[in-house]
């Protein structure tokens, strides 16, 4: 899950080398933190969110087959 | 992206060098000579590596956005591979495999987001006018059919009852598709309420004055 979310963030940001995802695992759910320069959040969360919405869309996706609930954070 | 750093006697050969082990031509990369020091005097042939230079190979949109996909699947856990096709204005990856309803998510949700993250990514790459359209083993084509069938048989209830219909909704893409599909039909029309996620097209019977 991580490494999806690390994907995802590095195709969109100007400074791929600074993004850093970090995932806290619990029995039911994960936490995953996504950290980019900060000139980089608008490219990771877009107008109203709508990017934000769409990395969190396909990361629910994926944890389907896990069976936890997934919570996406971007941390400033 | 990839990105090859090279030093030779002379620029050039530092070029040739970067472009064999790439394993491509000169007019597909970026060359930036970093540097190149002329050294004279009778100790030249000492200093033998005095120029550097950095060749940057950038992949085609086809490319990059097929090598995105197959991480981000691989990242999912799903197995999958991919056909690019041409279409106008835009290219079109099929992604096929076993058990890729995962890609497809309720309604194409994740479809369309992974769609939309594919194309912000092409574009920071090859400028705006890049679009790419996914879809996952017809789905796309499939869900297009089934929604011209359910216009068809909701104006056809319009038509016999009198009562306007109202559809679930629908994405831009998928109103759209309704709208056409009844754009021609002399006895009702269609038409879209309500506010984004939720709007809705309408089907209604034409007033015959």
């Amino acid at each position: 899950m991580r490494d999806l979310v690390e994907i995802l963030a590095k195709a969109l940001v100007d400074n791929p080398d600074q993004v850093q995802v970090t995932q806290k695992d619990d029995e039911r759910s994960v936490d995953i933190f996504l950290r980019v320069a900060p000139e980089d959040m608008g490219k990771v969360i877009g107008k109203q969110g709508k990017i934000a919405k769409a990395i969190r869309t396909v990361v629910k996706a994926a944890a389907v087959k896990d069976g936890r609930r997934v919570n996406v954070d971007i941390d400033q | 992206m990839k990105i090859v750093e090279k030093s030779a006697k002379t620029a050039e050969e530092a070029i040739e060098l970067g472009l064999q082990e790439l394993g491509v031509k000169r007019h597909q990369v970026k060359i930036e000579v970093l540097e190149e020091k002329v050294k004279k005097g009778i100790f030249s042939f000492l200093s033998s590596k005095s120029a550097k230079v950095r060749i940057v190979y950038q992949d085609s949109p086809e490319e990059m956005v097929v090598n995105l996909l197959d991480k981000v699947c691989e990242a999912m856990g799903v197995f999958a591979s991919f056909e690019t096709s041409q279409k106008p204005g835009a290219f079109m990856v099929n992604i096929t495999g076993p058990d890729l309803g995962i890609l497809i998510g309720r309604r194409g949700d994740t479809l369309d987001a992974l769609q939309y993250l594919v194309n912000l990514a092409a574009q920071k790459h090859f400028g705006e006018r890049t679009r790419i359209i996914l879809d996952v083993e017809g789905y796309r084509q499939r869900r297009e059919e089934t929604l011209v069938r359910l216009a068809k048989r909701l104006s056809e209830k319009v038509k016999r009852t009198g009562a306007k219909v109202v559809l679930e909704p629908m994405n831009p893409q998928e109103r759209r598709i309704i709208h056409t599909a009844l754009q021609d039909d002399l006895k009702v029309y269609t038409f879209s309420e309500g506010d984004e996620p939720y709007r809705k097209v309408v089907i209604s019977l034409k007033n015959r004055h």
